[in-house]
């Protein structure tokens, strides 16, 4: 089990590798569309590799939910639990 | 009325000899060769028959920032990498947007993404296909991406015609500039079909050399001993502009597209018609679309892909549609050189055409020690040809595909 920090940095890279972003913008308060300008494509290709590198299962109806980098953390962080 | 005239002011190239135009020209004035073996695993893994290729010498990778890259089909990556080369070489700074207008080619489209994403979906399932599958290998992916990357809003369009898809790509631009729908378009033709399945497919129906062990030798236009073609990669891309556009912003202007055609040889879905009877109208009819008489043409970038039944029947055209004269005319087999790049290679060939009018020059043919005698030709080896230091000139690109698709431009200087 990864801590909320390993998770954040984890999804951070995973962000960079897709996007280009600076993994130091990649902070719990950033919407990934308002702020990341982050498209629906890019977001599900993100869960994806999220899904493969913390070893969880984020369902296609819930990433909706995932507005902010928090967001998405901690249900990462839940999921694991 | 006349009709618009359309100049040609940016090129753009990259080639497995030459990752953009400078290169290009350097080497195919030198005349070397872009075919290497592959060191890649799968060749040994399907035990293919064919074990080398002539690859990009500058992966479009080494360009585009990886972000970029990811986005992208090989065949549109090097079709962003040839337009951006085009583009800022053509000088235009502003431009109506929706006069812009995109013609780029492709024979096969985004077969990697397709059979990447046919891998991924039989070894890990539907969820691990990427969201980007569709629009990477849909076949007008790289003139999306090329209309994207410029903001060209006049329209993008994708000719598709097997190995003549480039050429007709130019045939479409002049179109869209006569018809008074675009003042500039970009125009060209991208692939990357350096892949097992689509070697293993031209393999079975014996189109490739099999040269294993002399790849640097095995594309030999003309030759007696030619035995098919080497798969090449890569892409080219013009600017053409109305003439009246290019003139009120002082442009540079290499030469004037003066005419273009395209005709089907409604013969054999793969074999060219021995009487080159197709290929002939469509010589006619470029010559005819620029009131280009037989004398005034003193270059030819022929098709010449190296199969031993390709490369006569374009001879026997040639003949016909240019007469006697034919024995005053350099013909240029520059596949020779970068293998054959497909949808692209009408596109690299026009680069490569439009430069010989412009230095009055004419690139060599490398690898023909014996030239087949039932091909007269005067063909250029070992050194470039001069052509005539004065005077209107004009030179012909002809390309041919597989369905009996021939496009013909025809360049003259300015």
């Amino acid at each position: 089990m990864a801590s909320t920090e390993e998770i954040l940095a984890g999804l951070a890279e995973i962000v960079n590798a897709e996007t280009g972003l600076d993994v130091a913008d990649v902070q719990m308060d950033k919407s990934f569309t308002e702020d990341l300008d982050i498209d629906s494509i890019s977001m599900m290709t993100i869960v994806v590799e999220a899904e493969d590198k913390f070893e969880v299962k984020i369902p296609d109806e819930e990433v909706k939910n995932l507005k902010t980098v928090g967001d998405a953390v901690n249900f990462i962080a839940a999921a694991q639990a | 009325m006349m009709a618009r005239k359309v100049v040609i002011t940016g090129l753009g190239a990259t080639t497995p000899i030459g990752g953009d135009v400078p290169t290009l020209w350097e080497n195919a004035l030198k005349g070397v060769s872009g075919a290497a073996t592959l060191t890649d695993s799968w060749v040994e893994e399907y035990h293919l028959p064919v074990t080398f290729a002539a690859r990009a010498s500058v992966p479009a990778t080494d360009v585009l920032s990886r972000v970029e890259a990811k986005r992208m089909d090989p065949s549109t990556q090097f079709a962003v990498v040839a337009a951006r080369e085009a583009w800022k070489d053509s000088g235009i700074e502003e431009v109506d947007r929706n006069k812009l207008a995109v013609a780029f080619a492709t024979g096969i489209g985004g077969v990697w993404t397709l059979l990447d994403a046919w891998d991924t979906l039989r070894e890990k399932g539907p969820r691990r296909v990427l969201p980007m599958t569709v629009p990477m290998l849909m076949p007008n992916g790289p003139a999306a991406a090329v209309s994207l990357d410029l903001g060209a809003a006049a329209g993008a369009h994708t000719p598709v015609s097997a190995c003549a898809s480039g050429t007709e790509a130019m045939h479409v631009g002049m179109e869209l500039i006569r018809a008074g729908k675009a003042d500039v378009v970009v125009v060209g033709g991208a692939e990357a079909a350096i892949h097992p399945m689509p070697i293993a497919a031209f393999s079975s129906m014996q189109a490739l050399s099999r040269s294993n062990d002399n790849p640097q030798g095995a594309s030999r236009p003309y030759d007696i001993d030619r035995n098919g073609f080497v798969m090449g990669e890569g892409a080219g891309a013009l600017v053409l502009e109305a003439e009246e556009h290019a003139l009120a912003r002082g442009a540079r202007i290499y030469a004037e597209l003066a005419g273009t055609s395209v005709t089907a040889d409604a013969y054999h879905i793969t074999a060219p018609d021995p009487q080159g009877l197709g290929a002939t109208r469509a010589l006619k009819a470029a010559m005819f679309d620029g009131l280009i008489q037989p004398e005034d043409v003193v270059h030819v970038n022929a098709h010449a892909t190296s199969t031993p039944v390709g490369d006569k029947p374009e001879y026997t055209a040639l003949k016909a549609a240019l007469g006697d004269h034919l024995d005053n005319v350099w013909v240029s087999a520059t596949k020779s050189q970068m293998g054959h790049l497909l949808g692209a290679s009408g596109a690299v060939e026009s680069v490569l055409t439009t430069l010989a009018i412009y230095h009055r020059l004419a690139p060599v043919t490398i690898n023909l020690d014996n030239q087949d005698p039932e091909i007269p030709l005067k063909v250029v080896t070992g050194e470039p040809a001069k052509l005539p230091a004065e005077g209107s000139i004009v030179a012909l690109n002809n390309s041919f595909g597989f369905g009996g698709h021939n496009a013909v431009v025809a360049i003259r200087s300015v």
